[in-house]
């Protein structure tokens, strides 16, 4: 049994190692790449600035400049962590192509598989984009308020591990998709467009305020902002006591729901899939 | 010996309709890069709307209230819908030409091989964004109580044609590039990222993030000039000392169209095709 246990681990493990080297042999490219993310940044730092002088009172929606400019940097943060580039097209070229017969007579699982060699990318990822994260967030360094407290922080941190987790679950739904549809990829570029404006990446999500209140509710009812707006929010302190614990509550309860529609469309996925020839 | 010369309007035609006929081949992925395009326009403007709830002008004093601005949002989108039904799909096919080794099949044919490149495939999806456009600015118009003279409506065209130049300059420059790189894999990435300066209005670029930036995009690489020109002609008329924004940017796209063709000779006297 521990046995079985320990060759299982060795499994993961090598797994894990493949895609770690996989991934850095891309180094320059992704540093260039990381960087080059940041450009939109600049522009959007100096539009903002230029309507907050012709605000009154220094404040849009509860945010100063400065808490403005930090959401944004702060959403970057968050879109690294729940942004899964492509996961989706993967999944659903694998099926179109009968790769994924591979998964059917290896002892290994699909979902289990990508989820681990994600890890072992966004960790690559980390490594090599905290270099320009770094010299970014360390040039605008006075728009932050400070560094929370631990408590804050570690919530924080929690906030973004589930964005992560949920940000994967639901992309590799929408790949297990192609059992369906084969094709998806104009499902996923109607799902980025929703995905930019839903989960606060364009804007902090209380300048709703002034929408009707639909609008705005449906903002908060659908489970994007917890993959961009909500870590942010955490991090500058905007949501806080109950509203905190409501949040993460919610954020577990849509992982764990993205968690099983992944594995149910998945298995309902594989009772349609015939692959043939070698 | 120089053989007949080819009717360059009737070739662009074809194109356009060789375009036209591959779009409604694939009509279910059109209409969905239809509803795409116009839903990223209107998810655009909302955002802008929402700020313009909080307040009146973008810059204090610059003049950009809601409706010039979005004016200029306007022009900014023919501009764009241009580009994006005429000319990227081309340049981004272009360097896959000079990747793929498939150059050579364009260069052997008895036309302009810049034209060819260029020009090949029309993405008529992307022209639904111009049509946006045409509304937006029509109401925005509406709004301001404003019919712009004649002088205003004959230079607004000339002047999207030159925006349209200087951004198509740049573009071929970037592509070209491959020839050299081998692989461009970035280029989209990086054009998109590039374009995003020449978005906004030229008075927000200031202080000491904004003016290398406002210098830099306006005399080295121009492209803050390409949508700018044009929406002050229409949304508000240049300051007094600007005037010469206006000619600048005649001069600057006609330069540009120079150097991006003198670059792409260049980078075709590098090219030495792939494999057999």
């Amino acid at each position: 049994m521990l046995m079985l246990a320990a060759i299982r681990v060795r499994l993961w493990w090598t797994i894990f190692r493949v895609s770690l080297d996989e991934r850095l042999v891309y180094r320059a490219d992704f540093a260039l790449g990381t960087l080059m993310r940041f450009l939109p940044i600049v522009t959007h730092i100096l539009m903002f600035r230029a309507i907050y002088t012709a605000v009154n009172g220094d404040n849009i929606a509860g945010y100063t400049f400065r808490d403005m400019v930090a959401y944004q940097l702060l959403i970057m943060i968050s879109r690294a962590f729940s942004s899964m580039p492509t996961l989706a097209s993967e999944i659903a070229f694998q099926i179109r192509e009968g790769e994924i017969k591979k998964y059917l007579i290896q002892p290994i699982d699909m979902i289990g598989f990508l989820l681990l060699k994600r890890v072992a990318w966004k960790l690559v990822y980390y490594g090599i984009a905290i270099i320009p994260f770094s010299l970014v967030f360390y040039l605008c360094r006075s728009y932050f308020p400070g560094w929370p407290d631990a408590t804050t922080m570690a919530v924080y941190v929690m906030s973004l591990g589930m964005a992560f987790l949920m940000g994967f679950f639901l992309e590799a739904t929408i790949g297990i998709i192609g059992f369906w549809f084969l094709e998806i990829s104009s499902l996923l570029l109607v799902y980025n467009l929703f995905n930019y404006l839903l989960s606060g990446h364009m804007f902090p999500l209380e300048m709703l305020q002034k929408m009707p209140a639909a609008v705005e509710w449906l903002f908060h009812v659908l489970p994007f902002k917890y993959l961009a707006y909500f870590p942010a929010s955490i991090f500058l302190g905007k949501v806080q006591g109950t509203a905190l614990i409501y949040g993460l509550g919610t954020q577990f309860a849509w992982l764990i729901f993205f968690f099983g529609l992944c594995r149910l469309s998945y298995g309902y996925g594989l009772k349609r899939y015939s692959g043939f020839g070698g | 010996m120089a053989g007949p010369q080819p009717s360059y309007f009737a070739v662009l035609g074809t194109f356009a309709r060789n375009g036209l006929v591959r779009d409604m081949t694939f009509r279910t992925n059109f209409f969905i890069e239809l509803f795409t395009v116009v839903f990223w326009a209107g998810m655009n403007l909302c955002f802008y709307f929402l700020l313009y709830q909080f307040a009146d002008e973008m810059g204090r004093g610059s003049g950009w209230s809601k409706w010039p601005f979005f004016i200029f949002l306007a022009t900014g989108m023919f501009i764009n819908s241009l580009m994006q039904a005429f000319l990227v799909p081309n340049a981004v096919e272009f360097s896959e030409l000079i990747r793929k080794g498939n150059l050579d099949f364009v260069l052997l044919k008895p036309i302009d091989t810049q034209f060819v490149v260029s020009f090949q495939r029309v993405k008529w999806s992307a022209l639904s964004t111009f049509l946006v456009g045409v509304g937006l600015l029509g109401y925005s118009l509406h709004r301001l109580d404003y019919a712009p003279g004649f002088s205003v409506v004959l230079l607004y065209p000339i002047y999207i044609i030159c925006g349209v130049a200087i951004m198509y300059s740049v573009m071929m420059c970037l592509a070209s590039m491959t020839v050299w790189m081998g692989r461009n894999q970035n280029l989209t990435d990086f054009w998109f990222y590039l374009t995003i300066f020449s978005r906004y209005p030229l008075e927000i670029y200031t202080g000491r993030m904004g003016r290398p930036i406002q210098i830099g995009f306006t005399f080295i690489v121009p492209i803050l000039l390409a949508v700018n020109i044009p929406a002050r002609f229409m949304a508000k008329p240049l300051d007094e000392g600007q005037g010469w924004l206006a000619l600048y940017a005649l001069a600057a796209a006609a330069v540009s169209l120079l150097v991006s063709r003198r670059f792409f000779n260049l980078a075709l006297s590098g090219y030495r095709s792939a494999s057999s």
